[in-house]
């Protein structure tokens, strides 16, 4: 890369970030709390496609079940809303549970009372499990698109076992967090809401900060290593066993964040986001965006989700269209995302298309010349 | 078997389903030693390399390095014990730049918490500068390892293969596709390397085998023909049969 290539890769990021910032501090102000809670949500969405991103754009892992763990963050934090706000429903229980003709809280509730525990659980619940399912497969070599089914199929096992526990969790009617009660205030109330969107912003900006730490030095480079020869870092000495199940935890806890804040602000979790459509969605976001440039990541959640609602209050049921017509021209065109594209040489072989910018000649092409002078 | 071996191989079979990629291969190295290994495609020559650094399970056999058994361990542990390779093809990380690429061969303890957590020690910035020089490299620190010539790539392979100090390095076909100056150079490099380190060299090419000027073991049907200097597996009727083919006059 050239000098004048980084410099000018540093005056976009560094735009973007002016850009964002100011953004963040007006939305607030500018937007109505309908516009700022949306905002919120597809923020905290980009989270989970900051995991993505380092899992499937720096080490090659194509993960379909990232809904695992970002509904398990989901309902570490409805869990803990729903118990605390309890004490006018019969025995100070949850309300759905009188549903059921369940009496005894059960037991991996309790700990949920605490909201210490809530807040680890929140994120290393999600990299336990993601932990776990990561090494059995990474240890056993299970590579490419195996592994992408694999994690399909662990999704289809978390979303029926969620599903048909009514006892235990609601099933299919998930946790309402909406009505519960946080800080003495209403969880859905406008005020609340606000404080979210601030907290969700500042997460955010903490999680870009924190995987451009993970992905920045010799670490990243064996991510990379292991994305496009894992059999030489093998042969290196490194265990790729161990630094696939650790980026796959990170992942995961980012999954699990990235839930928690979408359900306070979409005021509910349910298996539904355990569904299989929703965790391909988290891919897309990430190959629109870039992969591997991270801030890809969280443009593409939060324009293609903007987009999507946008979309679908003018013209109901065509966004699927859209994002299948999106997705088919990101592969087929730009196969490095939009950032990747900008960030390359696109704009530069666009503007040549059009004529615009004289092409940089190479030697080919001026033996070529002057083969036809001659 | 005797105390200054570095490795032995002792009657190493590999079974492919019924197929014998090697057959009761038997081979000592000493400590220090450069040796070439030529033969015939399919005699088992990158099969015996991979017996070595764990790739490939033996069916039967024993593989003694440093007077433990390899057999079984997994590759990187292999790797650790100080066996290095150098593939065919070069294979190198072609989205990293040449410092990172030699950054991963160089560093040490390999664990991630030590890449997360600490900066690259200076000694190992300073080896870095060294093996540039050595390869000629240091003009490409930071451009990316794909934007290499073929030439370069080979190089900057073995240069990654050194920075892991291996006691043994395996070197599998490192002049295919290079210059005749750029494989004199090589063969200067690797003759240079060993006595200090062990060095087995897998080839095709005869100018350059000759002028490495060490022990020749000719594989063929995945077991060792014949062993000895260039000379005398020049002189060896059944190597002339099976590989060198018969004087053309």
């Amino acid at each position: 890369m050239s000098l004048s290539k980084i410099k000018f890769d540093k005056k976009i990021i560094l735009t973007f970030w002016i850009i964002l910032i100011a953004l963040i501090i007006a939305a607030p102000t500018l937007l109505p709390v309908f516009r700022l809670n949306l905002l919120g949500r597809y923020l905290s969405l980009s989270i989970v496609a900051l995991g993505v991103d380092l899992i499937w754009g720096y080490t090659g892992l194509l993960s379909l079940g990232q809904g695992i763990f970002f509904a398990l963050g989901g309902y570490c934090a409805a869990m803990y809303l729903q118990i605390t706000s309890s004490s006018e429903f019969p025995n100070n229980i949850p309300e759905f549970f009188a549903l059921y003709g369940v009496e005894k809280l059960p037991f991996f509730w309790e700990p949920f009372r605490s909201p210490v525990f809530t807040f680890f659980a929140i994120w290393t619940i999600p990299a336990l499990v993601a932990g776990l399912i990561g090494f059995l497969v990474f240890r056993n070599r299970i590579k490419g698109v195996y592994f992408s089914i694999l994690t399909q199929a662990s999704l289809l096992v978390f979303f029926n076992f969620f599903n048909g526990q009514q006892k235990l969790i609601n099933g299919t009617n998930g946790l309402k967090t909406d009505v519960t009660q946080l800080f003495g205030q209403m969880v859905g109330s406008e005020s609340m809401q606000r404080m979210f969107f601030w907290v969700t912003a500042i997460l955010v900006i903490a999680s870009w900060f924190f995987a451009k730490w993970v992905v920045k030095g010799r670490f990243g480079n064996i991510l990379i290593g292991i994305r496009d020869d894992e059999p030489r870092v093998r042969f290196t000495g490194y265990n790729p066993v161990i630094f696939k199940t650790i980026i796959f935890s990170i992942a995961g806890a980012l999954a699990g964040i990235s839930g928690a804040l979408y359900t306070v602000q979409s005021g509910i979790v349910s298996p539904q986001f355990m569904t299989v459509p929703f965790s391909i969605e988290m891919v897309i976001w990430v190959a629109v965006g870039g992969r591997g440039t991270l801030l890809g990541a969280i443009l593409g959640a939060v324009f293609i989700n903007y987009a999507k609602s946008l979309v679908s209050e003018a013209l109901p049921a065509s966004w699927m269209f859209i994002q299948g017509g999106l997705f088919i021209l990101v592969v087929t065109a730009l196969p490095e995302g939009v950032l990747g594209w900008i960030q390359g040489d696109g704009p530069r072989n666009l503007l040549q298309r059009f004529g615009l910018k004289r092409k940089i000649e190479t030697y080919p092409s001026l033996e070529i010349n002057n083969k036809e002078k001659k | 078997m005797n105390n200054k071996d570095l490795l032995n191989l002792i009657d190493i079979t590999v079974s492919f389903e019924g197929f014998l990629a090697l057959n009761k291969l038997n081979l000592n190295l000493k400590k220090g030693e450069l040796r070439a290994v030529i033969g015939p495609n399919g005699a088992g020559k990158t099969t015996f390399l991979d017996v070595i650094t764990g790739k490939v399970k033996p069916t039967n056999g024993e593989v003694i390095f440093k007077g433990k058994s390899l057999v079984g361990r997994k590759e990187h542990k292999i790797a650790r014990l100080g066996v290095g390779r150098k593939f065919q093809s070069p294979r190198i990380f072609e989205n990293l730049t040449v410092k990172e690429n030699l950054e991963i061969s160089v560093t040490t303890p390999k664990s991630p918490l030590n890449l997360i957590n600490k900066n690259i020690k200076d000694e190992q910035l300073n080896e870095i500068e060294r093996l540039m020089k050595i390869v000629n490299l240091a003009q490409k620190v930071d451009s990316k390892a794909g934007s290499l010539s073929h030439g370069q790539k080979q190089w900057l392979e073995i240069a990654m293969l050194v920075g892991q100090k291996p006691d043994l390095m395996l070197v599998d076909e490192p002049v295919a596709g290079l210059t005749d100056e750029e494989t004199d150079l090589t063969a200067d490099l690797l003759k240079s390397l060993s006595g200090e380190n062990t060095v087995v060299v897998i080839d095709h090419d005869m100018e350059f085998i000759r002028r490495l000027d060490s022990n020749v073991s000719v594989l063929n049907q995945g077991t060792v023909l014949c062993e000895g200097t260039m000379e005398t597996i020049q002189k060896d009727k059944k190597v002339i049969d099976v590989y060198l083919g018969r004087p053309e006059d």
